[in-house]
């Protein structure tokens, strides 16, 4: 515990103190296993020094034990509540590597997902964020449409959360077709009825206004400066989205608007969240309406395996399967760095390759690391309880930040 | 090449080369077009005016991430990279300078506040050491860690696991012990490029050298006839010796019928 002993800024007069606490590794908002040693004055806080890294697994050093393939998996885990996204970056950084070509219907398929991610990691944002400034129903009412999405990927690939559907030169395998009906549906009949009761108890709520509203503004340039990305970089009023300015798989057919800010505090990063929700649902009718028909893998047999039924007749498919599940693919020497846009951020891997079956080095870029070493910047001069509030908009999840 | 692949797609990278080339030529080691990247590889001691130049007269605005690389074999073994991002021109470049663990790399917290933490990571990673970093503490692993795991010759599995003790009511650390032995499957093929020896291989060097090459030219040399035939049906002495040791009642193994 730190002493000193001077004037405080809240209580006149009187001298008080300083002195240190700790919020966290256990405590419900921090979001996970983050430390963060305050220094508080009074209520108001002078300094956090975060200590992250209490969920490193190493996961960087065990992909370059893995083939690519048995890499991707990891990926799921690392922001467990948005896999999709996360393994995006890996299979277009591998896809790089070897300039494969994927099928529409599969580029389609990812889109979709990776929207439908988006979707499921909001809610749970936005719920948690809610909550964390003590409100607690809305959490509820959009849980259970994040219960929904994370049905359709269970429909979609037999898992829940850790899905490992995006595969390098596709997706795993093709969706029902009733599965694409449903979700239109539930987009039609259920989502936003549901999403709006939910967002009209809090948007226009006073209390929900006065935990929000002016709580740690970041100018443009330090947005930019910090490295923001993603909602943090939008609510600053930089329209700044991957998807549009950099456009991978078919984001480039997509019909879609760019969310910003005006004032870049809390309240506007949440409500940037709102409002890419309603972008996500667009871009998912518009893959509804366009997706064609088509294989869902690359056609080349020495990166996606033959279907079932042409190893029964194929010898040389047979050989494919076997060669690429326990050798794997060899990925052409050279470095990739490919960044996506995650529901958090620009999340990147740096997927360094030496010709060999196995990557020699994965370096991936978490969109946390920006956001949260920017904390001390941005809580300095807020009150204790202001901390979750800003904590939540960040938007951090530390199988991610921590990897 | 024709790009076929569906990775992000920012602005070309014609004419990034020469004209950013040009500005940093000072400090400029070499300058690399592979894969759709670009990236330059410099002088480490020159690496923050490099970035600051990149930053100010090319509108590189941020850094998104610095990324350390072990390359053992290397004289300077560790690889620094920078990966900046324009958002004006939407374009990004790598920027690269070699290290080892004697020699820092200056910092660059002072043309990007986020640098401070990137910088904290390839440091407790590879040991690489960042010379003006203020704040060089360990980011990612263990209070007290020692060592640098994400080098190439530090094992998987680590050298220490914890446990809670329930005599010492605490965690304690001690050395790791594993239940099985460390499985690490290796499927690359022999003929396809791995670059060491199967167990066996060492066989193939300094074989004999022949000089009555052996044939089969001739009927007699094929080890077929008479004399085999009549011998096919006796019992070699080690099938005799197997045979004496089986249990009483057992089949015989090379009677015609299958059975007593």
């Amino acid at each position: 515990m730190t002493m000193q002993r001077e004037e405080s800024l809240t209580t006149t007069g009187e001298v008080i103190s300083n002195y240190t606490i700790n919020f966290g590794p256990q405590h419900p908002a921090a979001h996970g296993v983050l430390r963060m040693v305050m220094e508080l004055d009074g209520e108001v806080i002078e300094r956090i020094d975060p200590h992250i890294g209490l969920l490193h697994r190493g996961t960087e050093k065990l992909i370059e034990h893995k083939t690519y393939l048995q890499a991707l998996p990891y990926f799921d885990r690392l922001d467990y509540c948005s896999p999709l996204a996360m393994e995006h970056s890996y299979v277009l950084a591998i896809e790089k590597l070897l300039n494969l070509e994927v099928p529409i219907r599969a580029q389609y398929l990812r889109v979709l997902f990776a929207e439908l991610t988006r979707i499921c990691n909001h809610m749970l944002n936005m719920g948690a964020h809610i909550l964390d400034v003590g409100a607690f129903t809305p959490n509820l009412w959009i849980m259970d449409l994040r219960e929904d999405c994370l049905n359709f990927f269970e429909r979609a690939s037999g898992a829940r959360m850790h899905s490992a559907y995006f595969r390098p030169g596709g997706v795993h395998q093709d969706v029902p077709e009733k599965l694409l009906v449903d979700i239109g549906d539930w987009l039609d009949n259920r989502f936003f009825q549901l999403f709006e009761d939910a967002m009209s108890l809090v948007i226009d709520n006073r209390i929900f206004k006065q935990r929000n509203v002016d709580i740690a503004v970041v100018s443009r340039d330090d947005a930019v400066a910090w490295g923001f990305s993603g909602p943090m970089i939008r609510a600053a009023g930089i329209p700044w989205d991957l998807r549009k300015s950099q456009p991978y798989d078919v984001y480039d057919r997509m019909e879609f608007d760019i969310p910003v800010g005006t004032n870049s505090d809390c309240y506007d990063r949440f409500m940037v969240r709102v409002k890419e929700v309603y972008e996500s649902a667009k871009i998912i009718r518009q893959c509804l309406r366009d997706m064609p028909q088509g294989p869902i893998a690359s056609t080349d047999g020495k990166v996606s395996p033959p279907k079932r039924a042409e190893m029964k007749q194929s010898m040389e498919s047979l050989i494919h399967h076997f060669k690429l599940y326990t050798e794997g693919f060899h990925v052409p020497a050279g470095e990739v760095y490919v960044a996506t846009e995650s529901p958090k951020g620009e999340f990147g891997v740096y997927l360094v390759s030496d010709g060999t079956n196995k990557p020699y080095r994965c370096k991936i870029r978490p969109t946390a690391f920006s956001h949260l070493q920017a904390m001390d910047f941005m809580c300095k001069g807020h009150m204790l309880p202001d901390a979750t509030a800003i904590l939540g908009a960040i938007d951090v999840v530390f199988g991610e930040c921590d990897r | 090449m024709a790009v076929h692949h569906s990775a992000p797609k920012y602005a070309s990278n014609e004419g990034v080369i020469d004209a950013i080339s040009e500005s940093i030529s000072v400090w400029l080691i070499e300058a690399h077009e592979a894969h759709g990247e670009v990236s330059f590889r410099v002088k480490r001691d020159d690496i923050a005016r490099v970035l600051q130049t990149l930053r100010d007269d090319h509108a590189y605005q941020q850094l998104m991430e610095i990324a350390g690389v072990d390359y053992p074999d290397r004289a300077e073994r560790f690889e620094v990279v920078y990966m900046l991002q324009s958002l004006t021109k939407n374009h990004r470049v790598m920027v690269k300078c070699s290290a080892d663990e004697n020699t820092p790399v200056p910092t660059v917290t002072t043309l990007w506040p986020n640098a401070g933490w990137l910088e904290r990571e390839v440091f407790d990673m590879f040991g690489v050491t960042f010379a003006g970093n203020p704040d060089l503490r360990r980011i990612l692993t263990d209070y007290g860690f020692e060592g640098h795991p994400f080098r190439k010759d530090f094992p998987l599995t680590g050298y220490t696991e914890l446990r809670y003790s329930e005599e010492e009511k605490r965690v304690v650390y001690e050395p790791v012990e594993l239940a099985q032995e460390m499985r690490d499957f290796d499927f690359l093929s022999p003929w396809e490029g791995a670059d060491y020896e199967l167990p066996g291989d060492e066989k193939s060097r300094g074989a004999p050298t022949v000089n009555d090459v052996k044939t089969t030219e001739k009927p007699s040399q094929t080890g077929a006839g008479a004399a085999a035939n009549t011998n096919a049906g006796k019992r070699t002495s080690a099938a005799q010796k197997a045979s004496s040791n089986e249990a009483p009642g057992a089949p015989d193994p090379t009677s015609k019928e299958g059975g007593k």
